[in-house]
C-alpha cells in the first residue's frame, strides 16, 4: 500500500469507500464477499439436493416415473437459455472491463430477456403439472404403482426448481440495478464491482441449474 | 497518573438524534443496536427460565397447564439459542472489537453490517408475535411429526422468524470472513492477531456454512405444514428421522458458534490479566480452527438412540471424541498462561477463571453422552440440559460477561464499580453451580426432560435447582443496573485502563468514529507483555 | 446391562472429578501465587514446553479412544438381542403405551415380564416420535412411527420399574409414564393364565387375513399371483432387480404398506397399498400371523 494511503491522504475516488484503503482492496473485498455469499447459497440448496438424494435412493422407480412425466424439451431448452445467458453475462462483464457502456447495457439485457424467457418457459410448465394433477396436495393423482412417492418426487421439483426461480428473479432484480447504475455512467474500466459481482452469483443460479437439469429430468431417460 | 480527560470527540457524540442511530454505518454503533437488542431478548428468555424453574419446585403440574409448560420451555430455548447466545458475542463484542483489532476503520461492508441488524430485529419480532399470539409447543428442536402434523401451535411464524434470523448470522459471519482476509493494517500478519480475531473467523466460517443448512430445514417444516408435501411423514414416504439430520447438520456446529466467540475472549483475558503471551499461541488459533472443522463432522451423536444405525453411531462417537481434544488442549494452554504470570483479579479475570473451570466440567461431562452405551441412558434426561447449560451459560455466558466488563471502558469510555461487578461475578457463580450440578444426578436417575410434572422422588435436587436459579437470577440483573449507571456516574477510562496490548487500546476511549487517528502499522505479535508495559500504552 | 453402564459411568465420573479439581486446583493456586504485586508487574515469557503440548494433547487423546472404545462394546451389547427373547410389541400413542402379548394379553402402560428372562421389546408408534426409557435397565430408544424398533432387558429383580415417555410427543408427555411389573416365574405363570378374551396376536392376524382377502394371491401354494409366505420369516428374499433383504418383522411391516418398496424376484409389482386400511394394532398381528406359518 502506498504511504499516501497509509496516511489517508490519497484523494478518494467518489465510488471508493470510506473504509478501504484503495480501489484495489475494495475489489477484492466484494469479490470474496461474493464469493463467500455463493458459499452460503450450495449449503442452502445442498439440503434439499440431501433429501433428494435420499429419497431417490429409496424409491427409484417412482422417481423413474415422475420424472418422464417431466417436459424434457422444456427442461433442455432452459438449459440452453441459461447457459447462453451466462455467456451474455460473461461478456457484459468484459464490455464492463473494457469501458463499452453501449455493449454493456445490451449485453446486460440480453441476459435479462434470456432469463425473462426461462422464468416464462418454467411458468407453462408448471401450469402444465397443474392441469395433469401432478400438483402434490389433495389433487395429486398419479399412476397407482407409484402414486405414494410419486408424490415426494413432484414436491422436490416444485421446491428446487421453485427455489431456483426464486433466485432467478432476484437475479432479474440485480440485473435491473446493474442495468440502471451502467446507464447512469456510475461503471466505468476503473469501476465495476458491481458487475463482476453480479455476474457472479448469474452464473451460480445457472450452475444450479445445470445441476438440478439431470437430476429431476433426465432420470433414467436412457432406458426409454 | 495524569487526569483523565474525555476525548473531545468520538463515535458517541459524533450525531445526535435517533437517525444518526438507526441509520448508522459504524460498526461500533451497530455493536451497541445488538446489545440492546440482545439484551432484550436476553432477559425475555430469562424470565421463562424462572417460571420454569418455579413449577419445578413442585413435582405435580401445579403452576401452568402443561401446554403453557411446553410453550415455555420451547420459547426458553428459542429465545436464548437464536436470539441471544448465537449472535453474542459476535454481534456485540466482535462487530465491536474486528476492526479495531486488526486496525481497519470499519468492517468491509458497513451497509450490510447494518441491515444484518434489521434482520436480526425483523426475525426477533417475528417470533414475539408468535409467542404474544400464543406460543409454540414443539421444543426449540421443532421434531418432526409432532411440529408438523400434531402441535396446534404457532409452528410456522416461529420458524419463519428464525429463519429470517438466520441471515443476520450469515451477513454477520460474511462481512468478518472479508475483513479479516482483506483489511488487516500493514504488518498484521495472520499470526500477528489477537487470538479473539481467530476465534472469530472460525465462529464466522460456521455461520457461512452451517446456518444456510438450518435455514433450508425450516422451510422444509413450513412447506410440509402448509402443504403436507410428505418429506417427513412415513404415510406418503417420508422418514422423520431425516429431519433430525438437518436440523442437527446446523445445530451441532451451532453450539460451536456459542462457545468459539466465548474462548476467544478468554484468550484475551487472560492475556491481558496476566500480562503474558498466551501458551502456544499458534496451537490456540488452529485449535479454534479445528473446532469449527470438527464441529460439522459430528452431529449424529444427537441421534444415538433416534433411529440411526449401530455403525453411524460408532463413527459419530469416535469423531465426537476428537472434537473434544482441540478444546481440552485450550484449557491447558490457558493454565499454562497462568504459571508465572502477573494475575490481576480483576471482574474480567474473574469471569475468565469461571470460563476455564466450568467449561472444563461442561466439557468433561460431554465424555459421558459421547460414550454411546452411556447416552443410552442418559439421552432425552437432565444430564444433557446439565452437560449443554455448564458450557453454554457457565462457558460462553461467562465469557461474554468477561468480554462485556473487559471492554466496556473500551465502549463507554466510563469504568464500572468493581466491587460491585466482582460481588456479581460470585453470586451468578454460586447461583449457576447450585442450578445445574444437581441436574446432573438427576439425569443420571432417570428424569426425563421436558417434563412439566414428575415423581416425587425427584423433588428434592428440583428444588435445590430452582433456589440456585434464583440466586442466578439476581446475579445477572446487577450488572445490568451498575454498568447502566456507569454510563453516566462511573469515571472517565482513558485509552488504557488496563495497561493491555491491543490495537484497540491504543485509540482513545471511545474510540473516533474512524477508529484510527493514523492506520497503524503493526510490528509486534499479539501479547508482547515482557517490554515495559508503557511502551504500548497510547 | 445396568452394571456395565453403571462401571463406565463411575469410571467418567473419576476421570472428569481428577481433571476437574486438577485444572480448577491449578488455576486457583497459579492465581494466588502469581497474584500480581505492583501495578507496572509483567509475567515472565515461558519458552519450550513442546514435550508438554505434546503430552497434553496424545494422553487425553488415549483416554478419549478408551471411554470410546468400552462405550461402543456396551451399546454393541444393548444393540444385539439375543436369539431366545420373550418378544413383546408396544406402540406408543399420545399419550399411552400399548403392550401387545403374543398370545393376545393387551396392556396400557403396564408390562408384565417374568424374572431372568430375555425380553425383547419391538416398539412402534402410531403418531410423533415418542421414548421408551427404563432408567432403572439404563435402557432407551426412540419410538418412531413407520418403523419397528427393537429394545431388549433381562430383569434380574422383581419389582416394579418406572417407564418414561423420553421424547417430547405434546401435551400429555409427561404423563405418558407406566411401569415394567417383573415378576417371579409362578406369579407370571398366574398372570399370564388370566388369558386375552380375544385370542393370540396370531389368530387375530389370520382372521385379518381374511377379511382383507390377502390370501387371494398369497396362497399356500405355488399358484398364487404373490409369494408364498409360509416359512418365510428369517429366510433372505431375493428381490427383483438384484438385492436381497432379510423377512423380518419390519420387512412384512413395509410390505403391506409400501409393497413397491421391495418386489419379490419373479413377481409382479400389482400388490396394493393398506395404507391408512389397518391400524398399528392390526399391522402387529398380521405380522405374528405370518411369522407363525411354518
Amino acid at each position: 500500500m502506498s504511504p499516501d494511503a497509509a496516511a489517508g491522504t490519497v484523494p478518494h475516488p467518489t465510488h471508493l469507500a470510506h473504509q478501504f484503503d484503495d480501489a484495489g482492496q475494495q475489489r477484492e473485498a466484494a469479490s470474496l464477499g461474493m464469493w463467500v455469499f455463493l458459499a452460503t447459497e450450495v449449503l442452502f440448496f445442498g439440503g434439499l439436493f440431501t433429501t433428494y438424494l435420499v429419497y431417490r435412493n429409496w424409491y427409484p422407480a417412482a422417481f423413474a416415473a415422475g420424472s418422464h412425466e417431466l417436459l424434457i424439451w422444456a427442461g433442455t431448452t432452459n438449459t440452453a437459455v441459461l447457459i447462453t445467458s451466462s455467456l451474455t453475462m460473461a461478456l457484459a462483464v468484459h464490455a464492463a472491463q473494457t469501458g463499452n457502456r453501449r455493449l454493456l447495457l445490451l449485453f446486460l439485457l440480453v441476459t435479462m430477456a434470456l432469463g425473462l424467457v426461462f422464468l416464462g418457459i418454467k411458468g407453462f410448465e408448471y401450469h402444465t403439472e397443474y392441469v395433469e394433477h401432478h400438483v402434490p396436495g389433495a389433487g395429486f393423482q398419479f399412476d397407482p404403482a407409484n402414486a405414494q412417492h410419486a408424490q415426494l418426487f413432484f414436491s422436490l421439483y416444485f421446491l428446487m426448481t421453485g427455489l431456483h426461480a426464486l433466485h432467478m428473479i432476484v437475479g432479474l432484480g440485480i440485473m435491473s440495478t446493474m442495468f440502471w447504475i451502467s446507464w447512469r455512467g456510475v461503471i466505468t474500466s476503473e469501476y465495476y464491482n458491481p458487475i463482476e459481482v453480479g455476474g457472479l452469483y448469474w452464473h451460480f443460479v445457472d450452475i444450479v441449474w445445470i445441476f438440478l437439469f439431470p437430476l429431476l429430468y433426465l432420470i433414467a431417460r436412457h432406458a426409454h | 497518573m495524569a487526569t483523565v480527560l474525555a476525548p473531545p470527540h468520538h463515535y458517541l457524540n459524533d450525531g445526535y438524534g435517533i437517525k444518526s442511530w438507526l441509520l448508522t454505518r459504524d460498526h461500533k454503533r451497530i455493536a451497541l443496536l445488538y446489545l440492546a437488542s440482545i439484551t432484550f431478548f436476553f432477559f425475555v428468555g430469562g424470565l421463562f427460565a424462572v417460571l420454569i424453574r418455579l413449577e419445578l419446585i413442585t413435582p405435580v403440574g401445579d403452576l401452568v397447564s402443561d401446554e403453557t409448560y411446553n410453550k415455555l420451555f420451547t420459547m426458553h430455548g428459542i429465545m436464548m439459542v437464536f436470539f441471544f447466545l448465537i449472535p453474542s458475542i459476535p454481534a456485540t463484542l466482535g462487530n465491536f472489537l474486528v476492526p479495531l483489532m486488526i486496525g481497519a476503520k470499519d468492517l468491509a461492508f458497513p451497509r450490510l453490517n447494518l441491515a444484518s441488524w434489521y434482520i436480526f430485529l425483523l426475525g426477533g419480532l417475528f417470533t414475539l408475535y408468535a409467542l404474544v399470539t400464543g406460543g409454540v409447543d414443539t421444543g426449540w428442536t421443532f421434531y418432526v411429526p409432532f411440529s408438523t402434523t400434531s402441535s396446534t401451535s404457532n409452528v410456522i411464524p416461529a420458524a419463519l422468524g428464525i429463519f429470517v434470523t438466520g441471515f443476520s448470522s450469515i451477513l454477520t459471519g460474511l462481512n468478518f470472513i472479508v475483513t479479516i482476509h482483506r483489511m488487516r493494517a500493514p504488518g498484521m500478519t495472520w499470526f500477528r492477531m489477537p487470538l479473539f480475531l481467530w476465534s472469530m473467523y472460525a465462529t464466522s466460517v460456521i455461520f457461512v456454512l452451517g446456518t444456510p443448512v438450518i435455514a433450508i430445514t425450516l422451510l422444509l417444516i413450513a412447506a410440509e405444514r402448509l402443504f403436507h408435501f410428505g418429506f417427513f411423514d412415513p404415510a406418503l414416504g417420508g422418514d422423520p428421522v431425516l429431519f433430525q439430520h438437518l436440523f442437527w447438520f446446523y445445530s451441532h456446529p451451532a453450539v460451536y458458534i456459542m462457545v468459539l466467540p466465548a474462548m476467544g475472549v478468554v484468550s484475551e483475558l487472560v492475556a491481558a490479566f496476566c500480562r503474558k503471551q498466551v501458551f502456544g499461541y499458534t496451537v490456540v488459533a488452529f485449535a479454534s480452527l479445528a473446532i469449527a472443522v470438527l464441529g460439522f463432522l459430528v452431529w449424529g451423536h444427537h441421534l444415538f438412540v433416534a433411529g440411526e444405525s449401530v455403525y453411524a453411531a460408532m463413527i459419530f462417537s469416535i469423531l465426537s471424541y476428537l472434537v473434544a481434544i482441540p478444546s481440552a488442549v485450550k484449557v491447558f494452554n490457558w493454565t499454562a498462561t497462568m504459571y508465572k504470570g502477573s494475575i490481576s483479579w480483576a471482574t474480567p479475570m474473574l469471569y475468565a477463571i469461571g470460563f476455564i473451570g466450568l467449561f472444563t466440567i461442561g466439557g468433561l461431562t460431554g465424555l459421558f453422552v459421547a460414550a454411546v452405551g452411556i447416552d443410552v441412558h442418559v439421552t432425552d434426561t437432565y444430564f444433557v440440559i446439565a452437560h449443554f447449560h455448564y458450557i453454554m451459560v457457565g462457558g460462553a455466558i461467562m465469557g461474554y460477561m468477561g468480554g462485556l466488563h473487559y471492554w466496556w471502558p473500551k465502549i463507554s469510555g466510563r469504568l464500572y464499580n468493581e466491587f460491585l461487578a466482582k460481588i456479581a461475578a460470585g453470586i451468578i457463580f454460586l447461583g449457576f453451580n447450585l442450578t445445574f450440578f444437581p441436574q446432573f444426578i438427576l439425569g443420571y436417575l432417570g428424569m426425563p426432560r421436558r417434563y412439566h410434572a414428575y415423581p416425587p422422588e425427584f423433588q428434592v435436587l428440583n428444588v435445590l435447582s430452582s433456589a440456585g436459579a434464583s440466586i442466578l437470577g439476581v446475579g445477572y440483573l446487577i450488572p445490568f443496573f451498575y454498568l447502566m449507571w456507569s454510563l453516566r456516574y462511573g469515571p472517565l477510562a482513558g485509552s488504557n485502563p488496563w495497561s493491555a496490548v491491543g490495537l484497540e487500546w491504543t485509540t482513545t476511549s471511545p474510540p473516533p468514529t474512524e477508529n484510527f487517528a493514523r492506520t497503524p502499522t503493526v510490528t509486534w505479535n499479539a501479547y508482547e507483555y515482557g517490554e515495559p508495559i508503557e511502551s504500548h500504552v497510547a | 446391562m445396568a452394571g456395565r453402564v453403571d462401571a463406565l459411568y463411575f469410571f467418567l465420573v473419576a476421570i472428569a472429578v481428577f481433571f476437574s479439581v486438577l485444572i480448577a486446583g491449578l488455576i486457583v493456586y497459579f492465581a494466588v501465587k502469581y497474584r500480581r504485586r505492583s501495578p507496572t508487574d509483567v509475567g515472565q515469557p515461558v519458552t519450550g514446553g513442546t514435550l508438554l503440548e505434546i503430552a497434553w494433547t496424545v494422553v487425553p487423546l488415549m483416554i478419549t479412544m478408551v471411554i470410546f472404545v468400552w462405550g461402543a462394546s456396551v451399546y454393541f451389547a444393548m444393540a444385539s438381542p439375543p436369539s431366545d427373547t420373550l418378544n413383546v410389541y408396544v406402540v406408543g400413542k399420545q399419550w399411552m403405551w400399548k403392550f401387545q402379548h403374543l398370545d393376545g394379553q393387551r396392556e396400557i402402560n403396564e408390562l408384565h415380564v417374568p424374572v431372568g428372562r430375555n425380553v425383547k421389546v419391538i416398539a412402534t408408534s402410531e403418531d410423533v416420535i415418542h421414548s421408551f426409557f427404563v432408567p432403572a435397565f439404563r435402557m432407551k430408544a426412540d419410538v418412531i412411527p413407520g418403523r419397528y424398533v427393537n429394545l431388549w432387558f433381562n430383569a434380574t429383580k422383581p419389582g416394579r420399574y418406572q417407564l418414561f415417555c423420553a421424547e417430547y410427543c405434546g401435551t400429555r408427555h409427561s404423563g405418558m409414564t407406566g411401569a415394567i411389573v417383573v415378576m417371579e416365574p409362578a406369579d407370571y405363570q398366574a398372570w399370564l393364565s388370566g388369558g386375552a378374551p380375544e385370542g393370540s396376536l396370531a389368530s387375530g392376524g389370520e382372521k385379518l387375513f381374511a377379511s382383507l382377502a390377502c390370501n387371494t394371491c398369497h396362497r399356500s401354494d405355488t399358484q398364487g399371483r404373490g409369494p408364498v409366505l409360509t416359512g418365510l420369516f428369517g429366510k433372505t428374499v431375493m428381490l427383483e432387480g438384484g438385492g436381497t433383504v432379510t423377512a423380518d418383522e419390519a420387512y412384512i411391516r413395509e410390505s403391506i404398506l409400501m409393497p413397491s418398496a421391495k418386489i419379490t424376484a419373479g413377481f409382479q409389482p400389482i400388490m396394493p397399498t393398506f395404507q391408512g386400511l389397518v391400524t398399528e394394532d392390526q399391522l402387529l398381528q398380521l405380522v405374528e400371523y405370518v411369522k407363525s406359518l411354518k
